[in-house]
């Protein structure tokens, strides 16, 4: 293993971060306070609960996956995407790191960040609504297993696109309707029968479901589900990245 | 000793199908300094790309340090230091930094001190809190040599390291890739100057559509594919050259007073003499003679040629 390689591309991918530490804090402090404006007035005034739990605490969990979700995305993508664009990859080709080292300094890294700014938003809305989370530990476990996952999906968007355009694509055509359409602002049981079936062809739903079990023990979805479609998709997104090193696809001419 | 770098039979097909190297098979000794001359589009970065990891090949084997170049890749990248043809370096990084990212990938515990004798090497100290994108093109060229050399490889690749280079500043790489040499690092540079190939290579080889046309010791080379030339300046101007003397490649030149003469220095017999006597024989008095070599130039560009003749 070479720890050396997994720490300098860890730090140097973190030292992006930081420079912009300011921007990265504030983004998400401003746009979770906006959404309980919009989300939590306006829709609140008209549901006051949703199976026992206010509307405002009730879109917590829903609101944290959505940032951490397309933050993992964009971060794991555009890590990667930069040094292909810029033609420093050639140093990473060159050095003597596996597939397994490469990621985790960069998924690694990605994911921290994504952690960072759900922590974030998981403070600012203890500021706006009375939070209890019953079982912490799962919750931690879901937000992580989130960042890491999402992460090594971005991480794979980022060596697929050829350019700028393919990097936001699947992000905005795929990620963001999914989190949206995935009971993130609303109980899959409010929908009418037939949606309610579709919705369950929406990972994301099993996601947000656990997260927001291990908050005020409800789901949509059996936690253990949850729990298994997030290991999946994990495994899913490994499978694709130790293939892709394996074959070159993309990066190996 | 077995070679420091075993090229056999080397085969690369790009995607869209193009052969870029057509079976290549080369030795290169540790510690020499081994020239790849050949024109734009020769086969020279997807050779170095190869044996360096960042292309696959499609088919025959490298060993780097006796080692398989895809079987035991964390040895021989390890070994291997590459200085890009192209300026790759991400613009808002520090030098130091970028420098000590290098050594970290390449798997190297952290060392200030050693990062800092490469930067005072290259002329890079002054620098090293410097942003990539505020040094010149010259300087950002040495940022990449002192990546390359950031974990103290034992082979480096230098593709192009002159290219848009002041002359100062190729003296100065020629002094570097020297020391290097001393320090017993085998050095394969590939170069569009051929009087930088002359200067600081071993051995030279040339390539050209994918095929290693040939390699040799830079001397050896010279003399034997060498064409030499003499010329003969006259007392008095001639108006043609006499008919007994059209066995011999001869040329007059415009004014009349001299006659050149094309001969191989591999020949048996390089026929001074007898074109000596043919000269008095005719009466023509000889005022003084001299003889050239051509260069490393006239060589590469008859070998090139005589190959795109033939296909
Ligand atoms: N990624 C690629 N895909 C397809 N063809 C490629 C690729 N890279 C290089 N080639 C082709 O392979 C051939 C050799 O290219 P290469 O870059 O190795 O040449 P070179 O000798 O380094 O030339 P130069 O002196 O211009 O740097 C060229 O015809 C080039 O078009
Ligand atoms: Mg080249």
């Amino acid at each position: 293993m070479n720890t050396q390689a997994v720490l300098s591309i860890y730090r140097f991918e973190m030292a992006r971060f930081f420079r912009t530490l300011a921007q990265s804090f504030i983004s998400p402090v401003i746009s979770t306070s906006l959404y309980f404006v919009v989300f939590g007035a306006a829709i609140g005034s008209r549901i006051a609960e949703v199976e026992g739990v206010s509307y405002g605490a009730f879109i917590v969990p829903g609101l944290i996956m959505l940032s951490v979700m397309t933050q993992a995305i964009s971060n794991a993508s555009f890590g990667i995407y930069f040094p292909k664009f810029i033609g420093t990859i050639y140093e990473l080709l060159s050095a003597p790191v596996n597939f397994l080292e490469i990621v985790l300094g960069y998924v690694g890294a990605a994911a921290t960040k994504a952690l960072f700014i759900g922590v974030v938003i998981l403070a600012t809305s203890a500021l706006f609504v009375d939070l209890q989370i019953a079982h912490p530990l799962a919750m931690i476990a879901f937000m992580v297993l989130t960042c890491i996952s999402f992460s090594l999906f971005g991480f794979i968007i980022g060596i697929w696109a050829r350019n700028f355009e393919q990097l936001q694509l699947i992000p905005l055509l795929v990620v963001t309707p999914l989190v949206f359409l995935g009971g993130s602002f609303y109980s899959i049981s409010m929908l009418p029968p037939l949606w309610q079936t579709v919705t369950l062809f929406n990972p994301v739903v099993y996601l947000v479901s656990g997260f927001r079990w291990s908050f005020f023990g409800l789901a949509d979805v059996p936690v253990g589900l949850s729990l298994l479609a997030i290991l999946g998709f994990t495994a899913l997104c490994l499978g694709i990245i130790w293939w892709i090193f394996r074959t070159g696809w993309r990066i190996r001419g | 000793m077995a070679a420091m770098v075993q090229i056999q039979d080397l085969r690369k097909v790009y995607d869209g199908g193009f052969e870029a190297l057509k079976g290549v098979n080369l030795d290169i000794e540790e510690g020499e300094i081994l020239a790849l001359l050949g024109p734009n589009g020769a086969g020279k970065t997807t050779l170095i790309s190869t044996i360096c990891g960042i292309t696959l090949p499609s088919s025959g084997s490298v060993t780097v340090g006796g080692y398989d170049i895809l079987a035991d890749y964390r040895k021989t990248r390890g070994l291997i230091g590459l200085v890009p043809q192209e300026i790759n370096l991400e613009p808002f990084e520090y030098v130091r930094n970028t420098v000590a990212f290098s050594r970290g990938l390449f798997g190297k515990p952290r060392n200030d001190g050693r990062v800092e004798e490469i930067l005072k090497k290259l002329s890079l100290w002054d620098k090293r809190d410097s942003k990539i994108m505020e040094l010149s093109g010259g300087m950002r060229r040495r940022v990449l040599i002192a990546k390359a050399l950031s974990h103290d490889p034992r082979v480096l690749f230098l593709d192009e390291p002159t290219a848009g280079v002041d002359v100062e500043l190729r003296r100065d790489m020629w002094d570097i890739v020297a020391q290097l040499k001393a320090d017993g690092v085998t050095i394969i540079l590939t170069t569009h100057y051929i009087e930088e190939a002359e200067a600081i290579a071993d051995r030279v080889g040339v390539i050209s559509k994918g095929e290693l046309l040939l390699v040799e010791d830079k001397s050896t080379l010279m003399t034997r594919m060498g064409r030499k030339e003499l010329r003969v300046d006259l007392q008095d101007p001639l108006t043609a050259l006499p008919d007994s003397l059209s066995d011999f490649d001869l040329a007059l030149a415009e004014d009349g007073l001299s006659v050149t003469y094309a001969y191989d220095t591999a020949a048996e017999r390089t026929g001074i003499a007898r074109l000596v006597g043919a000269f008095s024989a005719e009466g023509i008095v000889i005022r003084d003679l001299q003889t050239s070599q051509s260069s490393l130039e006239d060589i590469f560009v008859t070998l090139v040629h005589k190959t795109e003749d033939a296909a």
